[in-house]
């Protein structure tokens, strides 16, 4: 509530390991990020990557008994949540930071109305009776683009991109300063996806709410990010401002990433995936996670594991690469110039 | 036939698991199982030993005046009855009786319930419809009460109390063996033996029986325990295994007459009643999670 | 909605009629002719027939089920060979006290098992777990009748807190429902942890608590309602169950009610009043299933959507 801090989140060197009968999972390995306020951040990687995972942490929503959470340092807008008690902390969820899941169909409660489910969240955070909850919650829907008598009826009598839609409608009903969006579209037709991130953006601009864009899609990234983080097996690999990470590519991940895109110029040229897969996050190898995948690897890489170093601007990468070599450049880059 | 090293190794590793080895590598897992299926075939022996450890005549139903209603002590370890016979003799001789009736119950209703259901699954139909009314009506009338009827009808005997205990616990068998012929019946394997001639009956009981057993089996281990408490519960009630049999439930009927002064007598047959359906039930859990694909914990 | 219950109401009619044929079927097979037992050894022939036209015995069996179910359409279900009572009077008689015996033992029922059965779920392979896990499967596995007679000699003769038998006084009705209780509790606490396992596992649990809802509420409030669901329909199967185990208990505690009836009418080859009662008693377990059925889908909005259309 004080916004004294200069961002809205503050995340320091976030650990998240699984201790499961099969094995430790070391889903997230130190990730740091910061997001002002106003400023949308985009946090691309492959399914597996740890994206998930960052976010629940941020809400201390990682489930409890597999799930142990290490970090430096966890603020949003200021206050720490790292320590915050429980009952703080159901203050802030709803409130100051939001979240919105990647599955529509099972985010909803199927026995209560659709009303009733924003409504609770008015009602937690803004202190109203139930009557004025579901009034608000009417203006919710129909900022959302749903006619507010629906408000009555059940999540099994809308569609997948109505349900999102409500969806968006809690997070958003007691305007929260910050929105993280695991993946809203994934699960809807390509004209749906359109249309629901139009909405997000049209709300986003209208709160001034800050916001993490998880997702795989680049393309998505693109029209709705100001920044960019991407994350590869549990680390950031490369993060700065949307030009910065578009047009000035650094890291092989990343490049891979932007090679898988089909060309839509040129419809008969092959594909180019990534060749090999993310490494069992049960067995995160000793040096750089991506050397057995990348092109440009060396020896070295496999032993040493790179850290993020700023190569100017808001612009950071961790690749070995470039401390090797101060003008080494990928494909990529040398194409663009 | 020497095999190469590389080929015994990949055969070890790829070897095909059968559902039932895979089964029971998880039932090995759970502990209660393993103590249900110990402690079942401890009953089980006692039940088989039980005329080679003691005469029927002497041991058994024969009464001894001089020692009735005695606590127990080193002599007997379980006290004597109001005939003066052993009631430890009687306890270990009963799980003959409970046993053969539960088996014997629970097989007539797994072979008429089991025919009936995939009849009603495969056939489809008006005879479908029937079917399952019918299992319905039987199903809506309490598993006792029916029970009773049949006892009622036929007159009180150890097979009457069998054939009426079966009767009562077929209904699930026949749901379980339809619902299981409804999932495979479509499926294109079948209509491929259809389609070279195959008759009916082979069908069913070649392609779509074998994907039930897993359900049958522990529908059937499960109803077995059941059927042992309704014997029980009939025989307390006087209409089911006639005197001087050492039936639990028997045991415990009389034990209730003298319930005030001598308690011992309604301990030890319930006692056992609830270890041999304990055991049952701890093993039919233990085969429905290690056969239940889906249930992975 | 109001044609669902109508519906299931008509198909109603068909079961009821089923379940008498079979119930009136069974009975008639039983041995021996009632007509010696009720006019003696000296009767003549002309007499027995006569008898047998007045008892309702002559024709074939459906003919004398058409009969049957004329009269019990018309409220009589004959007239007890022992005592010569009227047998629907000697039923209704008898109705009120089992039901209050098995509606306080379904409420014992719940009472112990909701509770148990989510603490089971939230703690799952905790201690609290594997303890009611194992309770639950001793109460499985217990005969209800030893379990009456365990309480029996506890409460009733050892401690003297409750009366061993008869309905005198509420104090007499309470080891009679714990001992028919029991049972159910046992396995509605596995039923209520498992479907509360499988409510905890959904997403929409991970959504409130995304919106800022105390995990009380979660719990007791967004997860509970929906693991009640599928425990409803268990509860009507059940009612089946326990008016089964009335039957023990009230042999056990000389309890005056539906239950000791049939037995003692058993025993006497008393055939009227154990057909009139069984008939009478299915029908109400009948009933009891549909109500459970249409609230269910009153409870459950995606089955109620299915009828209402």
């Amino acid at each position: 509530m004080q916004q004294e801090s200069r961002e809205i989140l503050n995340i320091e060197d976030l650990r998240v390991r699984f201790e499961t009968e099969d094995g430790i999972v070391y889903a997230v390995n130190g990730v740091s990020l910061k997001l002002g306020y106003h400023r949308t951040l985009g946090l691309v990687g492959e399914t597996g990557a740890g994206k998930t995972t960052t976010a629940l942490a941020m809400l201390r929503l990682v489930p409890d008994p597999p799930g142990v959470v290490e970090c430096k340092r966890l603020e949003i807008g200021g206050q720490d949540v790292r320590g915050m008690s429980v009952s703080k902390l159901e203050q802030v969820r709803g409130n100051e930071i939001s979240m919105i899941f990647q599955d529509p169909m099972t985010a909803l409660n199927p026995v209560f109305t659709v009303g009733e489910q924003i409504a609770e969240s008015i009602e937690i955070h803004e202190h109203l009776g139930k009557a004025e909850a579901l009034e608000k919650a009417g203006d919710m829907l129909e900022m959302v683009g749903i006619p507010r008598q629906r408000a009555n009826e059940y999540p099994h009598q809308f569609s997948g991109g109505m349900k999102q839609r409500v969806v968006i409608a809690i997070a958003l009903a007691c305007n929260p300063k910050l929105l993280i969006a695991d993946e809203p579209t994934t699960a809807l037709d390509v004209t749906i996806q359109a249309q629901v991130l139009e909405l997000m953006n049209e709300l986003k601009e209208k709160y001034n709410t800050s916001m993490i864009m998880i997702t795989h899609d680049l393309g998505i990234v693109a029209e709705v990010c100001d920044e960019v983080a991407v994350m590869y097996a549990g680390k950031i690999v490369e993060q700065g401002s949307l030009e910065e990470v578009f047009g000035k590519t650094l890291h092989p991940y990343t490049e891979g990433l932007f090679n898988s895109l089909p060309n839509i110029k040129n419809r008969t040229a092959k594909l180019k995936p990534i060749h090999g897969l993310m490494p069992d996050p049960t067995k995160i190898p000793q040096g750089c996670a991506f050397a057995p995948r990348c092109n440009y690897a060396t020896e070295e890489c496999r032993k040493v594991c790179p850290a993020l170093k700023n190569m100017g601007g808001t612009h950071c990468v961790a690749c070995s690469a470039y401390d090797r070599d101060p003008d080494f450049l990928i494909e990529r880059r040398k194409k663009n110039g | 036939m020497k095999e190469t090293k590389t080929e015994t190794r990949a055969s070890k590793i790829y070897k095909k698991r059968s559902t039932l080895e895979m089964a029971w590598r998880q039932l090995r897992r759970n502990k209660g199982a393993i103590i249900g299926l110990i402690l079942l075939v401890i009953i089980i022996i006692a039940a088989l030993i039980a005329p080679l450890l003691f005469d029927y005549n002497t041991d058994v139903v024969g009464m001894n005046v001089k020692e009735r209603m005695k606590w127990p002590s080193g002599a007997h370890i379980c006290g004597t009855d109001e005939l003066g016979r052993d009631i430890f003799t009687r306890i270990i001789y009963g799980a003959r009786y409970s046993l053969a009736v539960g088996l014997v119950a629970v097989l007539i209703a797994l072979i008429v319930g089991v025919l009936l259901g995939s009849a009603a699954g495969y056939i489809g139909g008006v005879f479908e419809n029937v079917v399952m009314r019918i299992c319905d009506i039987f199903s809506s009338i309490p598993s006792v009460l029916m029970a009773i009827a049949v006892v009622s009808a036929l007159g009180k005997s150890t097979i009457n109390l069998m054939i009426a205990v079966g009767i009562a616990s077929t209904a699930p068998f026949v749901r379980v063996a339809r619902a299981a012929v409804l999932v495979v019946r479509d499926e294109e394997y079948v209509e491929a033996a259809r389609a070279i001639g195959q008759p009916d009956w082979k069908i069913v009981m070649v392609h779509i029986l074998p994907n039930c057993v897993s359900q049958i089996i522990v529908q059937a281990t499960l109803r077995v325990g059941s059927a042992i408490i309704s014997a029980a519960q009939l025989s307390f009630l006087g209409l089911g295994v006639p005197a001087p049999a050492p039936e639990w439930g028997s045991m415990l009927a009389s034990g209730r007459l003298y319930i005030r002064d001598y308690s011992y007598m309604t301990l030890f047959p319930g006692i056992a009643i609830m270890i041999t359906v304990l055991s049952l039930n701890l093993l039919g859990d233990g085969l429905r999670d290690a056969l239940d694909p889906k249930l992975k914990r | 909605m109001y044609k669902y219950i109508i519906k299931r109401l008509l198909m109603l009619i068909p079961v009821l009629l089923g379940v008498a044929f079979v119930i009136f079927a069974i009975m008639n097979v039983a041995e021996g002719d009632p007509v010696y037992q009720v006019a003696g050894p000296d009767a003549t022939q002309e007499q027995l027939e006569a008898l047998r036209v007045e008892m309702g015995l002559n024709g074939s069996l459906l003919q004398r089920y058409f009969r049957y179910i004329g009269k019990l359409l018309q409220g009589d279900l004959g007239v007890s060979y022992i005592s010569k009572m009227d047998v629907m009077k000697l039923y209704l008689q008898r109705l009120p006290n089992t039901l209050r015996l098995a509606s306080l033992a379904m409420l014992v029922a719940v009472v112990i098992s909701v509770p148990l059965g989510i603490v089971a779920a939230v703690n799952q392979n905790t201690w609290k777990d594997t303890l009611a896990m194992i309770l639950a499967l001793i109460g499985l596995s217990m005969p209800n009748f030893w379990l009456g007679l365990l309480l029996m000699l506890l409460f009733a003769l050892k401690l003297g807190w409750f009366p061993s038998g008869g309905a005198e006084g509420f104090a007499s009705v309470i080891l009679p429902a714990v001992t028919v209780g029991v049972g159910l509790a046992a396995l509605l606490t596995r039923t209520t942890r498992s479907s509360m396992l499988d409510v905890l596992r959904q997403d929409y649990l991970r959504t409130a608590r995304a919106k800022g809802v105390s995990e009380r509420k979660v719990i007791y409030h967004h997860a509970l309602r929906n693991a009640l669901i599928p425990i409803i329909t268990i509860f009507g199967v059940q009612f089946s169950n326990v008016l089964g185990g009335s039957v023990l208990a009230e042999t056990v505690f000389a309890w005056p009610g539906v239950g000791r009836l049939v037995v003692d009418a058993i025993d006497q080859r008393d055939i009227p009043t154990v057909t009139g009662a069984l008939i009478m008693t299915t029908m109400l377990v009948t009933i009891v299933n549909l109500v459970v059925d249409i609230v269910y889908a009153y409870v459950d909005p995606r089955i109620k959507a299915q009828y209402t259309k």
